[in-house]
């Protein structure tokens, strides 16, 4: 493949490959060196194939017990920590479903091993990403759900997720809607409707922040799960820590985000990103989750256009990569068959080069301000947005929003010149104080 | 105040629209011009004032445990719920707004008793901060062929048209009182805009009287004479807004459109609008869709499409840029007409004005247009709006449709307005607030009968007054795609919702940080420190004047000191050498270090801290302040470098 052979003048393959590891944000994180461990259960990848080498587990559950909760669940992704919320302490794990199948099995080490999550504390929550319904259905296949009985410290709560072919479709008909300016009014409204695309990013924002709620207002922990745990769930967890996590928006940061909870956690980039929209194969497998990702950060962008220090740019430079790369960076389904690959060895890392000082720079947000709050989304149907710089990007509309940013960089430039950087951090600043945590509560989203 | 039943009540709940957890309990006052609630307990935001000419309608809803529901629909679309404790209460509440918010004279409306603080010179003043003579004179007329005529001064002509009319030179008086009997309620046409690069014009009149046969001469006459206005074209465009259908029906009573045979040269075009009647439905389905509580977003789209609003406002929007496009690309002057010619004609015009003129982009060119295109030429307002109890068919939202146009082009065009959205929000809720006079009536007449220039005030300049808040950070005049004519897309996906306007109360819909307000704080910023610096350069071109021979021998000592202190400084400060090139260089870099360093001195927020980068600026502090001493502390071996590479070097960096 292409990226084995790219090479360019001004980048060695000796350089480091990736920006993080598990071990790395172990160490990143104190909140965990208490009750958390790096396990290497999984180095030969023979507990869970598409696991990296190293997960987070509670420090109170040995391997044995990680090795039979792991023969419970789908794919051997037995739950493993994902996001330490620095606030309190709380986590977000993420897993596949449990195999409890038609007769209601269940797995003494994967009780407790949820157990050791919650340690103590009296509620988790599960967030099953399909309805109740969908997960009864997925008892008669081998499948299933946690039961009240077994799981008495968690609660469950269902939010349906549409998954697989039904988003590949959605893609199609969105794009197929957008690239016909010749219809009514009626007719692009009918077909935006009917491709049900702002449907799903709707759904996933909501999910997310429901799961926010969980974590930050309520204090609780949550499991997030569908059926394999290598699609939504990441979508949700990752956006999750988005909205959560002021770390998470950096470019530094929103790049490792990507890197710990789609490559090293073994989003099978290369089954589900490899025909894009215009296919009419009927490819199984194919499916843009990761698109759907990239459009629910812009959504929460539009929102808060100064909480992100990463602009559109970054965002449109990633949906191109992940269908056509030179880098290495989206290539194979997880970390064993990139090692088997060789992936790290012969190929550049897309991250490594978007984060060089140069390059960085055009994917820079001008008006960037952090933030320690979260930053909760309007899920409201007129709070979203059809994401026109991606599904338009090649017509005249886009470039008058190009002359706007460009715009808009040459008036922070004018002032950075000036009154210098720090004053322009300033002025910037000041205009953040307008979010309290008071506007910040989502009110549509209740959960108890 | 005799309408008032019940002017105070306690306890009363105010229900947040979106959330029926958060509520606000407090006291309820109906006053003779507002109804105010007034929050018990917390300290702000909890005083809530509605203009009763703002309330569109009341409504009591079916009681509920905790009280007796009464809704108040606003026009500018906010929906206030109230919870009071007694029946009783709640009914004298209903009763009597019911009766304030549909006041039966033009007396009662809040603009007769609004009374700030300020003399007769001030109001005549703000009556003044728009001529309609100088916009005339602005597009260039009168001239040669154009001139105003004074037959309709005592409005004995047309009722509903302004007292000065701008018509050929060529045309007599004859000829345009003919022309007016022709036409319904005598609009005869006129002038709309004048372009001046090619002299083609924009007229606007109502339909012809033509039945299925009938001609008039001077009509004919009026027309050929708007033609021949324009050198430089062959024929013109008369466009009908209406759809086919309806201007065929009218013939039936007498009325019409123009028949191309009897006149000559004309091209005559049909462009499908519906009339007021349809779009006040379709904003009703709008609103409806935009108060759903949660919906899901297939709901949302689908009822957006099925309220068809935005077809319309792409009907309208095409319209205009048809016009926009024969005025500025053909050179061939427009006829716009619908039925009465103050409806459709005036979105179209007035959008198809915004399209050609880049003035009607900026605050006031918007104010003059709207005085213009709807308020001189008699858009009937206070039947539009509703401003008195009347005729509800015939309310509707012709200018929110016109407000709109211009919003879906600026959010095409982001640089090209130098107004935002807050501006046109602004505009509509003064239109339906009667706060101002200056929408009160259907025409000119009335309003000179009722002497609203005399016992009203003028919200023009109250606006501009405010024109900080309605400024666009990203305008940007000079670009060369934003003067002229602007070529919207007409694609379906360029029309959006416009959230802003419908859900406008809706805090927790809109976007928690804003972009544009922050660009403009930093803006403003900017400027501010420019004159600040402009007043050093004055003060610094003084000693510059002094120092230059000196500074030109110890020449090599000063670049190496600009090297100094270029070096560690961030990129984002390195491309200052280039907006300064055109002096002299060596003076030159010195000058600009000279400027770096002022502004250090004037903003020192930065010589608090001790890291490298800034103890080397506070270095340059110093030495500026004793700048003659200054070379001592410059290492030498630094002064070989090139003169050149130390003005580009920090750009690369």
């Amino acid at each position: 493949m292409y990226p084995f052979f790219y090479r360019p003048s001004h980048l060695t393959l000796n350089g480091p490959w990736g920006l993080s590891s598990t071990e790395q944000y172990y160490k990143q994180t104190e909140r965990l060196w208490d009750r958390w461990r790096v396990s290497t259960v999984n180095s030969d990848y023979s507990v869970c194939p598409s696991y990296p080498s190293a997960v987070i587990v509670p420090r109170e559950v040995d391997d044995d017990k990680l090795i039979r909760s792991a023969r419970f669940r789908q794919g051997g992704r037995f739950p493993v920590l994902s996001y330490c919320h620095h606030r309190n302490g709380m986590v977000i794990m993420r897993s596949s479903q449990p195999l409890t199948g038609a007769n209601k099995k269940r797995c003494k080490e994967d009780e407790l091993l949820l157990q050791a999550v919650i340690d103590g504390s009296e509620l988790g929550y599960i967030i099953d990403l399909r309805s109740a319904q969908q997960a009864q259905q997925a008892r008669m296949t081998g499948g299933g759900f946690e039961s009240k009985s077994f799981y008495s410290h968690w609660k469950r709560i269902h939010r349906h997720h549409e998954r697989g072919k039904i988003v590949q479709e959605s893609l199609i008909k969105l794009v197929e809607a957008c690239s016909d300016p010749s219809h009514s009014v009626d007719r692009w409204l009918s077909k935006l409707e009917n491709s049900k695309w702002l449907s799903h990013v709707h759904s996933a924002l909501s999910t997310a922040g429901l799961v926010v709620e969980c974590v930050e207002r309520d204090g609780h922990s949550v499991l997030v799960h569908g059926s394999e745990g290598t699609d939504n769930t990441l979508l949700v967890s990752s956006l999750a820590q988005l909205i959560l996590d002021p770390a998470s928006r950096t470019v530094t940061g929103f790049l490792c985000l990507l890197e710990r909870e789609w490559i090293q956690a073994g989003h099978p980039f290369q089954q589900r990103c490899a025909h894009s929209a215009y296919s009419h194969a009927r490819l199984k497998q194919e499916c843009p989750i990761f698109l759907l990702l990239l459009d629910c950060v812009w959504q929460v962008w539009r929102q808060f256009p100064l909480a992100l220090e990463f602009s559109e740019a970054l965002l449109l430079r990633l949906a191109q990569e992940v269908y056509a790369s030179n880098y290495g960076t989206f290539l194979c389904n997880s970390e064993q068959e990139r090692c088997a690959a060789g992936v790290k060895e012969n190929t550049h890392c897309l991250f490594q080069s978007l984060l060089r000082p140069d390059i960085e720079e055009q994917y820079l947000n001008p008006l960037y301000e952090p933030t320690d709050l979260a930053i909760w989304p309007s899920v409201h149907p007129q709070s979203l947005q059809l994401w026109t710089g991606l599904f338009l990007r090649w017509t005249e509309y886009a470039q008058n929003m190009e002359e706007a940013r460009e715009e808009v960089w040459s008036i922070v430039k004018e002032h950075h010149e000036q009154a210098g950087p720090d004053r322009t951090n300033n002025t910037l600043s000041t205009h953040c104080d307008t979010l309290t945590p008071f506007e910040n509560l989502m009110d549509e989203l209740t959960i108890l | 105040m005799e309408h008032i039943r019940m002017p105070k009540v306690e306890n009363v709940r105010l229900l947040v629209r979106s959330s029926s957890r958060r509520t606000q309990v407090g006291t309820l006052y109906l006053t003779a011009t507002h109804t105010i609630f007034v929050g018990k307990g917390s300290e702000d935001r909890n005083e809530l004032w509605v203009l009763h000419s703002l309330v569109c309608n009341v409504v009591k809803h079916k009681a509920s445990q905790s009280g007796y529901p009464l809704l108040i629909i606003c026009k500018n679309f906010q929906v206030i719920q109230f919870i009071i404790p007694q029946e009783s209460d709640c009914h004298d509440v209903y009763i009597s707004l019911s009766r304030l918010s549909r006041p039966e004279k033009y007396e009662e409306l809040y603009c007769f008793s609004f009374n700030p603080s300020v003399d007769k010179a001030e109001r005549e003043h703000s009556w003044d901060f728009l001529d309609l003579k100088a916009e005339y004179s602005r597009m260039g007329l009168p001239n040669k062929l154009w001139h105003v005529t004074p037959i309709n001064r005592e409005y004995r002509v047309c009722d509903t048209y302004p007292a000065d009319l701008f018509v050929p030179k060529s045309v007599t008086l004859p000829v345009i009182v003919g022309s007016s009997k022709f036409r319904s309620r005598g609009r005869f046409p006129t002038l709309s805009y004048y372009c001046k690069e090619n002299h083609t014009t924009i007229c606007r009149s109502s339909q012809p009287l033509s039945g299925f046969s009938a001609r008039c001469l001077e009509d004919e006459q009026m027309l050929q004479a708007i033609m021949k206005s324009n050198p430089g074209s062959r024929f013109m465009y008369v466009v009908d807004t209406r759809p086919k259908l309806n201007a065929m029906a009218n013939r039936a009573a007498g009325k019409g459109y123009e028949n191309e045979d009897n006149y000559c040269n004309i091209k005559f075009q049909f462009i499908g609008i519906e009339n007021i009647h349809v779009m006040r439905n379709s904003q009703q389905k709008l609103i409806e869709v935009s108060a759903l509580r949660s919906p899901s977003m297939g709901e949302f789209l689908t009822g957006l499409e099925n309220s068809d609003w935005l077809r319309h406002i792409k009907s309208i929007m095409e319209a205009g840029l048809f016009i926009s496009k024969a005025v500025a690309e053909e050179g061939v002057s427009v006829l716009v007409h619908c039925s009465d010619g103050w409806d459709r004609t005036a979105q179209v015009c007035s959008v198809a004005s915004v399209l050609l003129d880049p003035y009607y982009r900026t605050l006031k060119g918007l104010m003059v247009l709207i005085e213009k295109d709807w308020v001189s030429f008699g858009h009937m307002f206070s039947h539009r709006c509703g401003h008195l109890i009347g005729e509800a068919k015939e309310v509707s939202p012709v200018i929110d449709q016109f407000l709109e146009c211009v919003w879906q082009l600026m959010e095409q065009f982001p640089c090209a307005f130098e107004y935002n959205e807050k501006f046109l929000i602004s505009i509509h809720n003064h239109i339906y607030s009667c706060h101002y006079g200056n929408f009160i009536c259907n025409s000119q007449k009335e309003r000179k009968d009722l002497c609203i220039k005399e016992k009203t005030h003028s919200m023009w300049l109250h606006l501009w007054e405010k024109k900080l808040d309605f400024m666009n950070p990203l305008f940007k005049p000079d670009q060369s795609q934003n003067q002229g004519l602007l070529r919207p897309s007409t694609a379906p996906y360029c029309f959006k919702y416009w959230r802003r306007l419908y859900n406008r109360f809706d805090r927790e819909l809109h976007p928690r940080q804003s972009e544009l307000d922050c660009l403009m704080t930093v803006k403003e910023e900017t400027q501010q420190l420019e004159e600040e610096l402009a007043l050093y350069e004055q003060k610094m071109a003084v000693l510059d004047k002094e120092r230059a021979k000196t500074l030109y021998m110890q020449k090599g000592v000063l670049d190496s000191k600009q090297a100094l202190w270029s070096l560690p400084l961030d990129t984002s400060l390195a491309n200052t050498p280039q907006d300064y090139i055109g002096g002299a260089p060596n003076v030159f870099t010195l000058q600009q270090g000279e400027r770096e360093r002022a502004e250090l001195c004037l903003f020192g927020d930065q010589t608090k801290s001790s890291d490298a980068d800034n103890s080397d600026q506070e270095s340059g502090v110093a030495d500026f302040s004793s700048h003659s001493s200054g070379e001592e502390s410059l290492p030498s071996e630094d002064s070989v470098k090139d003169p050149d590479s130390d003005e580009t070097g920090p750009n690369r960096a």
